[in-house]
C-alpha cells in the first residue's frame, strides 16, 4: 500500500515539471521560444529523475526513525563534510553572493569571511561534544541534563522559526530562477518546489537528502569551477586584469573595493551582521542534525574539516564569479533590459554561465542551482519535521510514551504542512531579497538556538529556568527586530519609518539572550536548578569521552 | 552509562590529562580565530585600509587578499585541530575508556 502510494506520487512529480512548464508556456507566450530552454529542461529532468531514483532506493532502506532522521548514523566524515557543505552552499550563497559582488563589490568578501569563521569555532568547542551527547536533534543535547518539556518546547520553537525564515529565502530564490529560465509563472514554480521537497523528504528521509546533498555539492563545486576557468580565459588567467576591469565596470567604480553604506556605515550593523553569519551556523537545525549522521566524534571532527575546505573554496569561487560577471555580463547589452540585468541582480551568475559556456553550461548551472535549492529546502523541511515530531509530539506532549510508528506519522504530516506553508510564504514574500532573508534566518539561529546549545554544553551553571526564559527573550527580541525593522515594517507593511532603525539586529538579540540566560540561571534557587547543576559532571564525562553515546547502524 | 563508570572516569588521572590538554588546545585555537575575526571587522570598517592596493598600479586590494586568505586560514586551523584530536587526544581517550570499563 505504502509502496504503491509512493510510486504514484513519484510519477506525478516526474510529470509535474513538464506539465507546469507547458502551462507556463501557454500563459506567457513567446518569451521562452529560445532554443536554450530545451537543454536547460533536459538537464533539469535528468537531475530530477536521478535524485528520485536515489529517494526510491533510500525509501527501501529507511525502516526505523533512526534511519529516517539520521541515515542510521552510517555516513562517513568525508561524505558528511560534503553534505554539510551542500547544506551551506544554498541558493542564496551561490546566486546571492555573486549578485552582491556584481552590484556592490567587496560586501561579498565581508559575508564570506563571516560565513566561514564560525566553522573552526564550531569544531573546537561544539562539534564532537554535540555528537557525543545527541541522538536526533540538537534539542536532545540542550535538554540532556535540563528539564525535557520546557527546553524541548524552546528548542523546537527556535528550530521552526529558523526553518521557516530560511525556507522563505530559498522558495523565493527557486521561484525567481524558474521564472527567468522557463518563463514559467512564479506561482507554478513555487508550488513545484514545494511538491518536490515534500516528495524527497517523505519517502527518503535523511539518507536520501544526504545523498542528494552530496551529489549536488559535487555538481555545484564542479560547475562553478568550470565557469570560473572559462571566465578567466577572457583575462588570460590574470587576477589583476579581472580586478582592473571590475573596478572600471562596477556600478560603484573604485568604491566597490570598500564596504557599501548598507553594511559598512555604522558599527552596530556591521557587528550584528558578522555575529549573525559567524554564530548562525551553530544554531541552524538542519546543519546540526548532520552531526548525528556520523558514527562517532572522530568522524564528526573530520566532517567539519572537509566542510570548511569545501565551503571556503566555494566562497572564493563565488566571489570570483561575481567579479567576472561585473565585466563579462555587465558590459554585454544582450543581458540588459531597460538598463537593468534581466531577472534581477541575483541572476548575475546564471547570465555569466550563458556568456562563457553557452546554452549547455547555462542549462547545467541552472539545473544545479535549482537542485541546490531543492536539496536545502529538503534538509530544512526534515529538520522542521523532527522538531515537531521528535521534540514537540513525542517528548513534550506525550512524554516519550509514543511508538516509533506514531512519531513517523506525525513527522510525515509535519513535512506536508511545512511544504504548504513554504509555498504560501514563498508567494507572499515574492519581492524580498534572498541573501538578506538568509542573514535574518542566521540572526535568529544565533539569538535562540546557539546561546542555549553553547551554554548547555560548556557552562555548568546553566539551569532550566535560565535557558527557557533567556532563550525566549532572544527569540522574541529577534522576531520583533525583524518585524519592526526596515525589511518588514517598511518594505512589506509599507509604514513610513521603521520602529527599529537597523537592518541587522543580532548584537542586541544575541546579547540579550546571553545576559538573561546568565541572570535567570544564577538567581535560580529551585529544586530543579540543583538537579541541572549536579547533572553537569555526568554530562561532561559523556561529552568529553563519548562514553555511552549512541553507536551507528551499518548499511 | 552507569554512574560508577562515570565516577571512575572522573577520578582517573588520564581524564584530567585529556581535559587539560584538549581544552587548552581548543581554547588557544579559538582565541586565535576570534582575534582574526575582530581584526578583520575593524579592518573592513576602515575604507582606506580595506581598499588599499597591494602594489602601485594594481587593482587588487588588501581587503580581497586578506578576505580570501582567511578562508584558507580557517581550513588550516580545522586541519590542525583534527590532526591532533584524532591522533593524540583520541589515543588518551581510548586508553581511559579501556582502563575504566572493567
Amino acid at each position: 500500500m505504502n509502496r504503491l502510494f509512493s510510486l504514484a506520487v513519484l510519477a506525478v512529480m516526474l510529470a509535474l515539471p513538464t506539465v507546469a512548464w507547458a502551462a507556463g508556456d501557454a500563459i506567457t507566450g513567446e518569451v521562452q521560444k529560445q532554443p536554450l530552454n530545451v537543454i536547460a529542461i533536459a538537464m533539469f529532468l535528468l537531475f530530477i529523475c536521478g535524485t528520485m531514483g536515489i529517494t526510491y532506493w533510500a525509501s527501501k532502506k529507511t525502516t526505523s526513525s533512526n534511519d529516517f532522521y539520521t541515515a542510521g548514523g552510517g555516513i562517513s566524515g568525508f561524505q558528511n563534510g560534503l553534505a554539510i557543505a551542500g547544506d551551506y552552499m544554498s541558493a542564496a550563497a551561490f546566486l546571492g553572493l555573486s549578485g552582491m559582488v556584481y552590484m556592490k563589490g567587496v560586501d561579498g568578501v565581508f559575508y564570506i569571511v563571516g560565513w566561514t569563521v564560525g566553522w573552526p569555532l564550531i569544531l573546537f568547542l561544539i562539534a564532537e561534544r554535540l555528537r557525543n551527547l545527541g541522538k536526533f536533534t540538537f534539542a536532545d543535547v540542550a535538554s540532556y541534563r535540563l528539564a525535557q518539556t520546557p527546553i524541548r518546547s524552546l528548542a523546537a520553537s527556535g528550530a521552526l522559526a529558523v526553518v521557516i525564515f530560511y525556507l522563505i529565502a530559498q522558495m523565493v530564490g527557486a521561484g525567481k530562477l524558474i521564472q527567468l529560465l522557463f518563463g514559467m509563472d512564479y506561482a507554478y514554480a513555487v508550488v513545484m518546489v514545494g511538491v518536490l521537497m515534500v516528495g524527497y523528504v517523505l519517502f527518503g528521509g535523511m539518507l536520501a537528502t544526504t545523498w542528494v546533498q552530496i551529489i549536488k555539492a559535487c555538481l555545484l563545486l564542479g560547475g562553478c569551477t568550470i565557469m570560473m576557468i572559462l571566465g578567466l580565459v577572457y583575462f588570460n588567467f590574470d587576477f589583476g586584469q579581472v580586478m582592473q576591469a571590475a573596478v572600471a565596470n562596477s556600478p560603484r567604480k573604485a568604491e566597490m573595493l570598500t564596504l557599501s553604506p548598507s553594511i559598512g556605515s555604522d558599527w552596530f550593523t556591521s557587528i550584528s551582521l558578522f555575529l549573525a553569519l559567524m554564530c548562525g551556523p551553530a544554531g541552524l537545525p538542519h546543519v546540526l542534525m548532520r552531526f548525528f549522521t556520523v558514527p562517532d566524534a572522530k568522524e564528526a571532527r573530520k566532517s567539519v574539516f572537509y566542510a570548511t575546505g569545501f565551503v571556503g573554496y566555494f566562497f572564493i569561487v563565488a566571489v570570483t564569479l561575481g567579479l567576472l560577471a561585473v565585466t563579462l555580463v555587465g558590459t554585454d547589452p544582450s543581458f540588459m533590459e531597460n538598463g537593468k540585468l534581466i531577472g534581477g541582480v541575483n541572476m548575475a551568475a546564471i547570465h555569466l554561465a550563458n556568456k562563457v559556456g553557452g546554452n549547455v553550461l547555462l542549462g547545467f548551472i541552472s539545473a544545479v542551482a535549482f537542485a541546490t535549492i531543492l536539496a536545502v529546502v529538503s534538509g530544512l523541511a526534515l529538520a522542521g519535521a523532527s522538531a515537531v515530531s521528535h521534540d514537540l509530539f513525542a517528548q513534550v506532549f506525550f512524554r516519550g510514551r509514543t511508538t516509533e510508528r506514531q512519531e513517523m506519522l506525525v513527522s510525515r504530516t509535519a513535512v506536508v504542512t511545512l511544504g504548504v506553508l513554504a509555498v504560501i510564504l514563498g508567494l507572499l514574500f515574492e519581492s524580498q531579497n534572498i541573501a538578506f532573508m538568509v542573514s535574518l534566518a542566521f540572526g535568529l539561529a544565533a539569538s535562540v538556538n546557539f546561546p542555549v546549545l553553547f551554554l548547555s554544553i560548556l557552562w555548568k551553571g546553566l539551569t532550566t529556568r535560565g535557558a527557557f526564559i533567556g532563550g525566549f527573550i532572544g527569540l522574541i527580541t529577534a522576531v520583533a527586530c525583524v518585524v519592526l525593522g526596515p525589511a518588514v515594517w517598511v518594505q512589506v507593511l509599507h509604514f513610513e519609518h521603521p520602529i527599529f532603525p537597523f537592518e541587522q539586529y543580532t548584537l542586541l538579540s544575541m546579547g540579550l539572550a546571553f545576559v538573561s540566560i546568565w541572570f535567570f540561571s544564577i538567581t535560580d534557587n529551585s529544586e530543579r536548578a540543583k538537579i541541572d547543576r549536579e547533572g553537569y559532571a555526568h554530562q561532561r564525562v559523556r561529552s568529553e569521552t563519548g562514553l555511552g553515546a549512541a553507536g551507528a547502524s551499518a548499511h | 552509562m552507569s554512574a560508577t563508570t562515570s565516577d571512575r572516569i572522573v577520578a582517573h588521572p588520564k581524564y584530567q590529562e585529556l581535559l587539560r590538554k584538549r581544552n587548552r588546545f581548543s581554547l588557544l585555537l579559538s582565541v586565535i580565530v576570534l582575534i582574526v575575526c575582530v581584526s578583520f571587522v575593524a579592518f573592513a570598517m576602515d575604507p582606506v585600509a580595506f581598499s588599499a592596493r597591494i602594489a602601485e598600479g594594481s587593482a587588487i586590494s588588501w581587503g580581497i587578499v586578506i578576505g580570501f586568505s582567511i578562508e584558507v586560514f580557517c581550513f588550516i586551523m580545522t586541519g590542525i585541530y583534527v590532526w591532533r584530536a584524532n591522533g593524540e587526544f583520541d589515543a588518551i581517550n581510548r586508553a581511559l575508556i579501556k582502563e575504566t570499563s572493567q
